[in-house]
């Protein structure tokens, strides 16, 4: 009796901690913890306010029973202060026109890497990938020493004669947008070859058997079928990009609102943790349609 | 079928007809408007990484000045105590966090493409991705305030190296796992399966044949989390504590006070380190495909003896 239920706890044991269940469990665990939690913890301080320096517990314990105190004070601060709002919008916009703009420079750049000759391309791949390995700080910082007013920019245009006074490249919307679609175009690149080199040719041929002009076939034929790369890469560019906060630091000027830095120096400056959970939550929600469009797609391209 | 069949255009007539459609445009211009543009693509990409480098030698106190060539920047670079440390707590940093992402990032890749079906398996594979995409600054808030709950009720961490290392595994976790995933999409699943027919128990069949096959994935994996971490400056300075300044942190620091000749030195050295590891790893991958081709041959010409 006894070595029939020791065997029985043996073997549930082996099946609890089998194979499957531990592959699965242990990125399990280690994302839960590291990625989902900290976001529930963002959500619940968002929700509470400052005492002194700690922050407000949401639950209270009023004669043995729990209550939950909401302070809505930090959501409604950002919904009145015109510099939130307005920060907001000045982001999304920021990051949109980063991605339209590299958009524009990638697509015909990834067009033309997957037509070139075969045995070319993985050195022009490797050649796009190079500058990732390279900090991506230390090239932002190279713009500043490209755009200052006594910088090498102005200083080559002057003495080509071009111009007679420096023209004021830094911390202007400019210098922002330089940076930001320097910083993410590899971003838009890769998705967009990813998906152009696989393109089957014979439909463009059979096009063009049939009367279609290269330039017609290439809207009727190569843009719908790379729409898979576009919205990857647009994405890839647009998310990350509206919360950027390095770039705007070094590049941007007091004027460049982006919500980053509104959020760093909530946390950083001002040690308001639940206006800075707060400032986090509602850019999630600003992601969140973006993040769930992307993540179709990759599970529809996998599928 | 609009057009009939006789007044199709055949292969060698095709560009006769449509050229009166389209603007005439010689092949040899596309050519040349292709090639220049990526030509510009390219010289974009790689100007300021250049002028960092130029930069680097000149002997002017003006970073964006050219006086004449000196090394003095180097000799600088020497005596600077602070980045020095700050360059060692990186190495370290990176390469901890490097080996805890290739880790669980294989775990992640084998939970997500070896078991199709389980519960909770789009929130895993979501949440191996919201790093990926998710700005750094939410990232990095959102890690500190959950270590600080954490301290709060044990007392444990203290912010310095194990909570910026929390984050930068996190992270790189996210990026090795989408490296090993597509590796292990492309290997072919019949290796598993014949060994499992001769016998392998599950770890077996993982140790000898998945693991071997996968090692070049790993490699690029551990390469690519350790530049990750080597390169982030908004986790490191959210989960950092007094006395832990990571080579990013000290940087930046110095970079938004204003142009600094000494980052430009840093900058050209990491620059050629990592320049070298990725030509040698390069190397090292084309050298293993060309043997493991070549021992493909040979098995093949062996069979057929």
């Amino acid at each position: 009796m006894k070595n029939i239920s020791s065997s029985r706890i043996s073997s549930a044991l082996r099946k609890l901690i089998d194979g499957r269940h531990f592959v699965i469990g242990v990125p399990y665990f280690w994302f839960l913890i590291l990625a989902l939690v900290p976001l529930l913890i963002v959500l619940k301080i968002s929700l509470s306010e400052m005492e002194s320096t700690e922050v407000s517990s949401l639950i209270e314990w009023a004669n043995g029973w729990p209550s939950v105190k909401l302070n809505f004070a930090s959501y409604m601060f950002i919904a009145t202060d015109a510099l939130y709002y307005q920060t907001y919008f000045s982001s999304l916009r920021y990051a949109l026109m980063t991605t339209v703009i590299c958009l524009i420079i990638a697509y015909p750049f990834a067009y033309f890497m997957a037509r070139s000759p075969k045995h070319i391309q993985p050195t022009l791949l490797m050649l796009i990938m190079l500058p990732f390995w390279t900090s991506f700080l230390l090239r932002i910082y190279a713009w500043k020493t490209l755009l200052v007013n006594n910088g090498v920019i102005n200083n080559i245009l002057m003495s080509l004669g071009l111009i007679q006074d420096p023209i004021a490249m830094m911390n202007t919307p400019f210098s922002l947008m330089v940076g930001m679609v320097y910083s993410y175009l590899p971003f838009m690149i890769l998705p967009l070859y990813a998906n152009l080199s696989k393109l089957d040719m014979r439909y463009l041929e059979a096009a063009a058997d049939l009367g279609t002009s290269p330039f017609k076939a290439f809207w009727l034929i190569t843009v719908p079928l790379s729409k898979a790369g576009i919205i990857a890469g647009s994405m890839l560019v647009f998310i990350p990009a509206v919360g950027e906060y390095v770039i705007p630091e070094l590049l941007g000027g007091s004027d460049t609102l982006m919500i980053g830095r509104v959020l760093w120096d909530e946390f950083f400056s001002n040690n308001d943790w639940p206006m800075a959970s707060a400032v986090a939550v509602v850019m999630i929600l600003l992601i969140m349609l973006p993040m769930a469009i992307y993540n179709k797609y990759q599970a529809e391209s996998k599928a | 079928m609009k057009t009939p069949l006789k007044s199709r255009p055949q292969l060698s007539e095709k560009h006769a007809i449509k050229s009166p459609v389209t603007l005439a445009v010689s092949p040899k211009m596309i050519k040349w408007f292709s090639q220049s543009w990526m030509l510009v693509v390219y010289v974009f990409l790689y100007m300021p990484i250049v002028t960092l480098v130029i930069f680097s030698f000149n002997d002017s106190q003006l970073a964006a000045v050219w006086s004449h060539a000196s090394l003095r920047w180097y000799a600088a670079l020497m005596k600077d105590n602070d980045l020095i440390s700050a360059v060692l707590l990186s190495l370290k940093i990176a390469f901890l966090s490097a080996l805890i992402s290739v880790f669980f990032g294989t775990f992640t890749a084998f939970a997500l493409n070896r078991y199709k079906r389980f519960q909770g398996r789009t929130l895993l594979s979501s949440m191996a991705s919201t790093p990926l995409v998710m700005p750094d600054v939410i990232v990095g808030l959102s890690l500190l305030l959950m270590l600080v709950s954490l301290q709060h009720w044990l007392g444990y961490p203290e912010r310095g190296l194990f909570t910026i290392l929390l984050g930068h595994a996190l992270l790189g976790t996210a990026y090795a796992t989408v490296v090993v995933t597509s590796r292990l999409r492309e290997m072919d699943s019949k290796l598993d399966e014949a060994a499992m027919d001769l016998g392998c128990q599950p770890f077996q069949v993982f140790r000898l044949v998945t693991l071997p096959l996968l090692v070049p994935a790993l490699v690029s994996a551990f390469l690519l989390t350790f530049t990750l971490s080597f390169d982030d400056v908004v986790l490191s300075s959210f989960l950092s504590g007094p006395g832990y300044s990571t080579m990013p942190m000290v940087i930046f620091s110095r970079a938004r006070l204003g142009l600094n000749p000494t980052i430009n030195a840093v900058a050209t050295v990491t620059i050629t380190v990592v320049t070298i590891a990725v030509l040698a790893s390069s190397f090292y991958t084309s050298r293993q495909e060309r043997n493991r081709k070549r021992e493909m041959a040979q098995a093949y010409s062996d069979m057929n003896k």
